[in-house]
Order: structure tokens, then sequence, then C-alpha cells
């Protein structure tokens, strides 16, 4: 490295270039002006249905006979109007872990065989049918739920509920056909699938190779490299892409109408039948309802969309957590 | 325990591609075996079939043989996994486990051989870390990331988690071209400590630590871009640096090469 004197700084540029260059800074200050107007817009857009929606979402709550909170039932367009959230919430949160309870540990099984087992020319077609997965519309997920999974999955409910009715969970004290919150997890699971695997099977590629040779060299099997080395800097990864997943199955709105016996009872067992989520619950009374009905579910998508932010930005943040870190290594 | 190395008539290939061609040589135990020779002659090429992790290499392929002692490596019975617990490497790049802590990373190779009980486990680690030079300088942090470390400690930590396992071999591939001098020499030192106990061999481009570290150097080269490889000679080091017996040998290490 020559170290720098004056003489070694470059020479200024040539006058020639010059027009080309006003030309260009006025195209600058068009394209900032353009984006800058546009990202104002956005904004602006954004800040005003929020406004509105909070509002709506006020006006109907100030109405609201029940607790918003904690009430169970849904009668926003009766007089006087009584709602709450409580049965939504608990639906919604509940289906949601079914779902990643079964989704995340298969998907990233599914990703560690496209990613470190699978021989090349199967790997390729099988990501490609996982993908393809997330390509079908979510009203087919839930005609399918409905007519295939549902009776399908009488003969599991009975099982568990006859041996494992002991977890609570798995024991069912209402009679019904399986268009339970355990048939919606498990539809959602597979609906979350596509995602979490590709986003996970991304990070697996990712593990340098010297990662992992340092567990080869050791001595390490195929699944000791992947213990040793692909999991340990794939996890923040495999979050992520969890959580993603989860934002998606919280929104799901389709598949969960068509699947589910709407009920507002509450039950933390998850083959009773009945329950709802939010976005079902909007799908379901949104055609019917009346002014203060509309801004009660309002109210609720708002509950939604609060949450999903929640999740999403907690994902964020994990992954950018993972930036640093990997840039620090780097 | 240290162990002779013992290769007969070894290629091998990426795919169609032959890297390097039928080379034959005696490693003895207890001693460093340097290779050097240009770029791209296939030294990590040959180093990697030393503890099969040539074949982990797509289109990776080996033909010949390679004694250990008297047991042939690439026998019909022998598990890949197997020989690299016996036969330890030393990457060019510091590799230490990025989230484990420095006393996992030590750890690890003991605990994929099936040793959990803690006690025995510390004993290693500062028995290696000691071995490695690293003890002094992490013992009040062992259970930070090994990440957190220098380039040089990192290196040195790798060395550790190598001879943990005591291997009959420890393969090194430029383990200190990423490093200062310092934590060169800090290294070369511990190699002359380490063959004591180990069969060394370390690939190098640096001709005085050749000089400076190695019992015996084998210079390798090839005939053209795209050529396989090959041994040209192994000899003591002494007479490689001062009246190799081949004349490219010579070109090479008086820097007339090319
Ligand atoms: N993964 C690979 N796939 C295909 N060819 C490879 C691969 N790795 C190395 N080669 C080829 O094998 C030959 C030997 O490479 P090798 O890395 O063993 O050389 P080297 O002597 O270690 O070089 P250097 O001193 O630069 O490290 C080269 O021609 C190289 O292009
Ligand atoms: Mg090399």
């Amino acid at each position: 490295m020559a170290s720098t004197t004056p003489t070694d700084t470059p020479p200024a540029p040539p006058l020639s270039p010059r027009s080309g260059t006003s030309t260009g800074r006025a195209g600058d200050k068009i394209f900032s002006g353009l984006s800058k107007g546009s990202g104002i817009l956005l904004l602006v857009i954004m800040a005003s249905i929020a406004g509105f929606l909070t509002y709506r979402a006020a006006i109907a709550i100030s109405k609201d006979e029940g607790n918003f909170l904690t009430t169970f039932d849904w009668n926003a367009s009766a007089d006087p109007p009584v709602f709450g959230i409580a049965v939504l919430l608990v639906g919604t949160v509940i289906s949601s872990i079914v779902a990643m309870v079964i989704a995340v540990p298969i998907a990233v099984g599914i990703a560690l065989f496209i990613s470190h087992y699978a021989p090349r020319r199967l790997a390729a077609p099988i990501a490609y049918i996982v993908d393809l997965l997330a390509a079908v519309p979510s009203i087919i997920y839930g005609i399918w739920g409905a007519i295939v999974l549902v009776p399908y999955l009488a003969g599991l409910n009975l099982w568990l509920d006859q041996y494992f009715a002991w977890t609570y969970i798995f024991d069912q004290t209402q009679p019904g056909v399986a268009r339970n919150m355990l048939t919606v997890g498990i539809l959602l699971a597979i609906m979350i699938l596509p995602i979490v695997t590709s986003v996970s099977r991304e990070v697996f590629l990712q593990v340098p190779r010297m990662n992992e040779e340092a567990a080869l060299a050791l001595g390490a099997t195929r699944w000791e490299v992947i213990r040793l080395s692909v999991l340990p800097f794939g996890r923040s990864g495999v979050i992520s892409a969890s959580m993603l997943g989860l934002g998606r199955a919280l929104g799901e709105t389709m598949a969960v109408a068509t699947v589910l016996s709407p009920s507002y009872l509450m039950s933390l067992h998850l083959l009773d039948p009945g329950g709802g989520t939010f976005a079902q619950n909007i799908a379901a009374k949104f055609g019917e309802a009346n002014g203060v009905g509309r801004d009660a579910l309002i109210a609720s998508g708002l509950v939604l969309f609060v949450l999903t932010l929640l999740v999403n930005g907690a994902a964020r943040l994990i992954i950018a957590r993972r930036k640093e870190y990997s840039g620090a290594n780097a | 325990m240290a162990k002779r190395i013992d290769v007969s008539g070894l290629s091998a290939y990426y795919g169609s591609h032959r890297a390097i061609d039928d080379i034959s040589m005696t490693v003895e135990p207890r001693s460093v075996t340097a290779f050097i020779g240009p770029s791209g002659c296939g030294k990590s090429t040959f180093l990697r079939t030393l503890n099969r992790m040539h074949e982990v290499t797509p289109g990776g392929r080996v033909e010949g043989k390679v004694l250990l002692d008297d047991e042939n490596l690439y026998g019909p019975n022998v598990d890949p996994v197997a020989v690299r617990r016996t036969v330890g490497m030393v990457f060019q790049r510091p590799n230490p486990f990025p989230t484990m802590s420095i006393f996992d990373n030590v750890a690890a190779g003991l605990r994929l051989n099936g040793t959990v009980r803690k006690s025995e486990l510390a004993d290693v680690v500062e028995r290696s870390l000691k071995g490695a030079n690293l003890w002094n300088e992490v013992k009040d942090r062992l259970n930070k990331p090994g990440s957190g470390l220098s380039g040089g400690q990192q290196q040195r930590l790798c060395i550790a988690r190598a001879i943990a396992v005591e291997p009959d071999v420890l393969l090194m591939d430029e383990p200190c071209s990423a490093l200062d001098p310092i934590s060169t020499l800090a290294i070369e030192d511990l190699i002359g400590e380490l063959k004591e106990r180990f069969t060394i061999v370390i690939v190098t481009h640096n001709m005085q630590q050749a000089a400076r570290v190695s019992d015996r150097t084998a210079f390798f080269n090839l005939a053209a871009v795209g050529q396989p490889g090959k041994l040209i000679e192994i000899d003591e080091t002494e007479r490689i640096f001062s009246n190799p017996s081949v004349q490219a040998t010579e070109d090479y290490i008086s820097g007339r090469f090319g």
C-alpha cells in the first residue's frame, strides 16, 4: 500500500461529460421527487386507512353493551349490540399454534432433506412440488378440507379422545364431526408448509461449506453435521420462516370459514366442534351486518391487524439480528 | 497414537477431471512433512484424500491406496466417518463452530465419540487448549463463543479441537495463511511440539515455513494448467532446500518457477 500523498489524488474530472451530468441531475431530481411523492402518498393512504378503521372501531366499541375483550358472543347487529373478541382471539391463536406445531418440524425435515440428503435430481422436483402447494387457492384447501379431511379425521379424533383425553386438549367434551380447531390447524399447517419449507431450505443451503467441513473433519455423520453446523447456523432463519408462516395462518380466511362450524363457545379442547377466528368471523358475518355490525367487525379486524403486525415485526427483528450476527462473522 | 502413512498409486478426480495422478509416498510417524508446489497442483486435493474428505466434494473420487500403519483407508469395509475420527484436519480459514462456546468447540469431537462425563470433558478440554498454547488466553472465558477470538486464536482453537480426540495424524492445509507473523510463529512453535505426539502433514506456500517446521518436504508440480498434479520428489527438508535431485524443485524453490 503506497501512502497517499497529494500527488496521488485523482485529477479533477474533465469538463466534457458535464452536459451529460446535468441532464442526469435533472433526471435525479425528477426521480427523487417522484419517489418521495409516492412514498408520502403511500404513508398518507396508510394513515387514512388506519385512521378510518380506528374511528369506526371506536364507534363500535363505544356502543358495545358487552366487554369488547372478554365477551364470548358476537351479536353486533342486534339492538343493543353485544360482542367481544374473546372466542375469536383464542381461536385464532390456538389454530395458528396447532398449525405451527405440525408444520414447522415437517417443513424443517423436508428442507433438510432437500438441502442435505436428497440427490440433486430428486431435490429439485421435491422443492418444486412443495412450492406448488403455495399456488393452490385457499378456497380449494377449504373445500378439500371440508369434503376429505373432516370425515377422514373422525377416526383420529376418536382415537385421540380415547387415549389422550388426559392431556386436556385432546379431551372431546362435545359430540360432533371434526369441524374443529384441530382440523383447522392441520389444514393451516398444510397451507403454511411451503413458505416455511422454502425459507428454511434457502437458509440451510447458505451454511458456509467450511462450517460443514469443520464437523465432517471431526468424523461427524451426516446427521451430526446437521446438528453441529447446519441447525445452529439456520436456527434464526427457521424462526423467521416460522413467523412468516404464522403471519399467514393468523390471517387465513376462506379455508377456515369453509371447514369450521363456527360457534361462540369458549373451549380449549381442540376436538370440540366450533370456535372461530377473526378472519373467518368477518367473512361469515360481513355480508349481513348492519352499520354497527360492520364497525364491530372492523374493530375485530383491527385487532387481527395488530396481532399480525406484531408477529411480522418480531420476524423482522430476528432476521435483522441474524444479519448483524453473520456480518460480524464474515 | 502417531501412525505411518503409506500412499501408493493414488489418483483423485473431480468428476472426469483428474486433479492428481499416481502419487506414492511414505510419511513417517512423529514427523512433520510439508507439501509445497504451485497453486493448483493438487496439494489440498491430495491432503484431503488422506482423511477421505475428498469424496465429500460433489464428483470427488479416489483411486489407489492409503495405508495407515497397515490399514487401507480405502478398503471395502472402511467407514469414512471413522477415518476422519482418527485423522484430524485443520483448514486454511479458521472455522470454529460459530455458535458454540470455546469449551464446546474443543469438546465437540469428544462428544461425537460418546464422551459425556463433564469432568472428563473438562480435563480433555484443558489439556487440548494447553496443547494448542491457547489455555492462558481463554481460560477465563471458556463459555464465550469461539467466534469472538482473534484469527490466530481461532486457528489455535481449531487445532485444540482437532487434537482433543487424540488423532493418529494431523493434516493442516495452509494453517497460517490467514494469520499475522506473530500468530504464525505461535503456530509453528506449536507444530514443533505436536510432532512429538502426532504425525503431521502441512501444506504451505511459505518456503521459510516449510524449511522451519518440517522434517521432510514433498514438492508437487503440474505440467500445464488442466493437467493433473504430480509428486515430483520427497526428501529430507534440508536436502530439498539445499540440493534437490530434480531441477524443477530447485527452480521452484529459488523462485525461477514459470
Ligand atoms: N471443488 C472442485 N471442483 C473441481 N475442481 C477442483 C475443485 N477443487 C479443486 N479443483 C481442481 O483441482 C486442482 C487441484 O486443486 P487444489 O485445490 O488441490 O490445488 P492446491 O495445490 O491446493 O492449490 P492452492 O495452492 O492454490 O491451494 C485444480 O486444478 C483445481 O482447479
Ligand atoms: Mg490448496
